[in-house]
């Protein structure tokens, strides 16, 4: 039994780690721009699979293609907000909201097109798993961390050290404050449209490369990096990481006494819960 | 052909009750429900279930449907009465997938991703396929007919002016001495229950429920259908609901003409139309066919922080 929870819990720190990096590009998407941007569903499932091109079709290496990832879901993320989302944002945040997913349907029917219904999976090396005292641990999932560790602390080094990254600090704490000093709020947009929708193709292929993928895997979870984000406060960095872990710890630890089917449920309950206590999430609204 | 127009028009009266459900919750509260699906899904499957594993009459199925629906809308409106904006956008998306994450693994109960089939239909055997279309427009005319000369006179009543100063400020409506948490529960389970409603007569209707069936997509349609008739203005639910299902029938035939499609492709090309029409409509006419006039009793709010002035 103890075995039991300690696996569990195990596999939950691995799957919130994952959970961080979408949750983050999300988080930092709504501190900069004020909404719920429901397309990071498709730039996820877009990520997903401009990896398994590289991986499959190019034959890359696993960290090349998710670099590939995030350069092909960032560069949409941008296009997309500049043409689609961008113009809705005068209109309301609840307009843009149903616009983003409305947008989110669209890409992911072009992902759709394009690749089928069909299940793929990417090129990994079959490896064993490891076994300490009972406990399994997968080589890939350890990989995955570890990749997904690196870019958070490239996000975080980003936002603290860069020029841009204080800029996008600035916007999000106060934007008239930050225009008055002269920083140019469209070009800061645009760049935590990159970053952000990037993130989310790099978590989607992070979230595909243990399982399989297909044009519904961001859709599918969208509620678990929406919790995350949730749970930890919308627009807040940190919290978003506090939150991936524990929707990540939370989901697995379900297993318990749930079916694996209801894991998604579980991070809504999760969102109900801390939100019913404390409506701006674990760490507060906007502390990026 | 007749029998195909009939359907759309069962489709179109479906579609507008759901509207006009959603007209007292988003046009007159103002209260934000991306998960209007969850609601239609919630009575579709009480109703079929009652009427297939209790052997209950339809009409009691129907009205346990709606009733279950607006008790599920109470609690949901209960629950997320502190939550605003985009988290309550969160919680109602939720919510809708919560139900058919339910609906796919309760596989005891509702059959699991396989649906249920063989839902009773009202005098289905009674009747020849073409009679029962003809009864069942009829029927679904009838209860949006209903519906909408109640929500019409309602949206005159001091009810929905309460509801409007809500949305436009919820702080002064309390301290006008008005219960909000009252009234924001009220139009919630009201506006589920037509959802309710909408989908118990979807199920007798198409004999076959599924999860699939109770999309996000779907809680797009009703949007689509609100924000093309125009917000706020129950002639614009109906009106929207007809342009809308007129709309959705029409794709069907787009994507036969291009030559060297899969079906899968085809479906995916007949969604992506669909939701670029609706980035397109929200983008350039977000008022709608049929703007409301300003001196209408509900006008509905600019969304989010640009909140106009309330007109009294």
């Amino acid at each position: 039994m103890v075995t039991e929870v300690l696996q569990l819990i195990i596999n939950g720190i691995m799957a919130g780690t994952i959970l961080a990096v979408p949750a983050i590009g999300l988080t930092a998407i709504f501190a900069v721009l004020r909404f719920a941007n429901f397309a990071l569903a498709s730039h996820a499932t877009i990520g997903a699979f401009a990896g398994l091109v590289a991986n499959v079709n190019f034959g890359l290496p696993i960290v090349p293609s998710l670099l590939f990832a995030f350069l092909v879901a960032a560069v949409v993320g941008v296009v997309t907000d500049e043409f689609v989302l961008k113009p809705f944002r005068a209109a309301g945040f609840i307009t843009t909201a149903i616009g983003s997913i409305a947008l989110t349907i669209a890409l992911e029917n072009v992902v759709r097109f394009i690749f089928g219904n069909e299940l793929r999976g990417y090129d990994l090396p079959i490896r064993r798993d490891w076994r300490f005292e009972g406990i399994r641990i997968g080589p890939q999932q350890v990989e995955n961390l570890v990749i997904a560790v690196a870019v958070m602390a490239a996000v975080f080094l980003f936002l603290m050290l860069t020029r841009i990254g204080k800029a996008m600090r600035a916007v999000a704490d106060n934007p008239m404050l930050a225009n008055i000093k002269g920083i140019n709020a469209e070009m800061v947009a645009r760049i935590v449209s990159f970053v952000g929708m990037g993130l989310a193709g790099l978590g989607g292929m992070l979230i595909g490369l243990d399982t399989t993928i297909d044009p519904l895997t961001g859709f599918r979870s969208m509620l678990s990096i929406f919790a995350a984000a949730v749970v930890g406060g919308l627009g807040s960095i940190p919290g978003a990481v506090v939150g991936a872990l524990t929707v990540g710890i939370g989901e697995e630890l379900s297993l318990l006494f749930l079916s694996p089917n209801y894991r998604s449920a579980v991070g809504f309950f999760t969102i109900l819960l801390v939100l019913i206590f404390r409506p701006r999430g674990i760490l507060g609204q906007r502390a990026l | 052909m007749e029998n195909y127009l009939v359907a759309m028009g069962v489709s179109a009266g479906i579609f507008a009750l759901m509207a006009l459900g959603l007209n007292v919750i988003w046009g007159m509260a103002g209260l934000i429900n991306l998960g209007l699906v969850g609601f239609f899904a919630v009575g579709a499957y009480v109703s079929a279930l009652l009427t297939l594993k209790l052997h209950l009459p339809i009409a009691i199925g129907i009205l346990a449907g709606t009733g279950l629906a607006a008790l599920v809308g109470a609690i949901v409106a209960l629950v997320t009465v502190r939550l605003k904006g985009d988290y309550l956008a969160i919680v109602t998306l939720g919510f809708a997938e919560t139900v058919r994450i339910v609906a796919s693994n309760e596989i005891w109960l509702t059959n699991g991703t396989d649906g249920l089939s063989g839902i009773a239909r009202p005098f289905g055997a009674d009747f020849s396929p073409v009679q029962f279309n003809l009864f069942y427009l009829c029927l679904v005319a009838a209860m949006v007919t209903v519906l909408f000369v109640f929500i019409d006179r309602l949206s005159h009543s001091p009810f929905a002016r309460v509801l409007r100063a809500i949305r436009e400020d919820e702080q002064v409506a309390s301290v006008a001495g008005k219960h909000v948490l009252v009234f924001k529960i009220k139009a919630f389970a009201f506006g589920s229950a037509a959802l309710g409603l909408a989908g118990a007569l979807y199920g007798h209707y198409t004999s076959f429920i599924a999860p699939d069936i109770f999309v996000p997509l779907l809680t797009l349609y009703i949007k689509l259908a609100l924000l093309v008739g125009g917000v706020g203005n129950t002639w614009g639910a109906v009106v929207g609901a007809i342009v809308v299902v007129t709309f959705l029938e029409s794709t069907r035939f787009i994507t036969p003409l291009i030559p060297g499609l899969s079906a899968v492709q085809g479906a995916a090309l007949r969604e992506f139309l669909i939701s670029v029409s609706l980035i397109v409509i929200l983008r350039f006419r977000s008022q709608g066919i049929l703007p409301e006039s300003p001196s209408h009793p509900v006008v509905p709010a600019r969304t989010g922080a640009e909140t106009q002035p309330a007109q009294i």
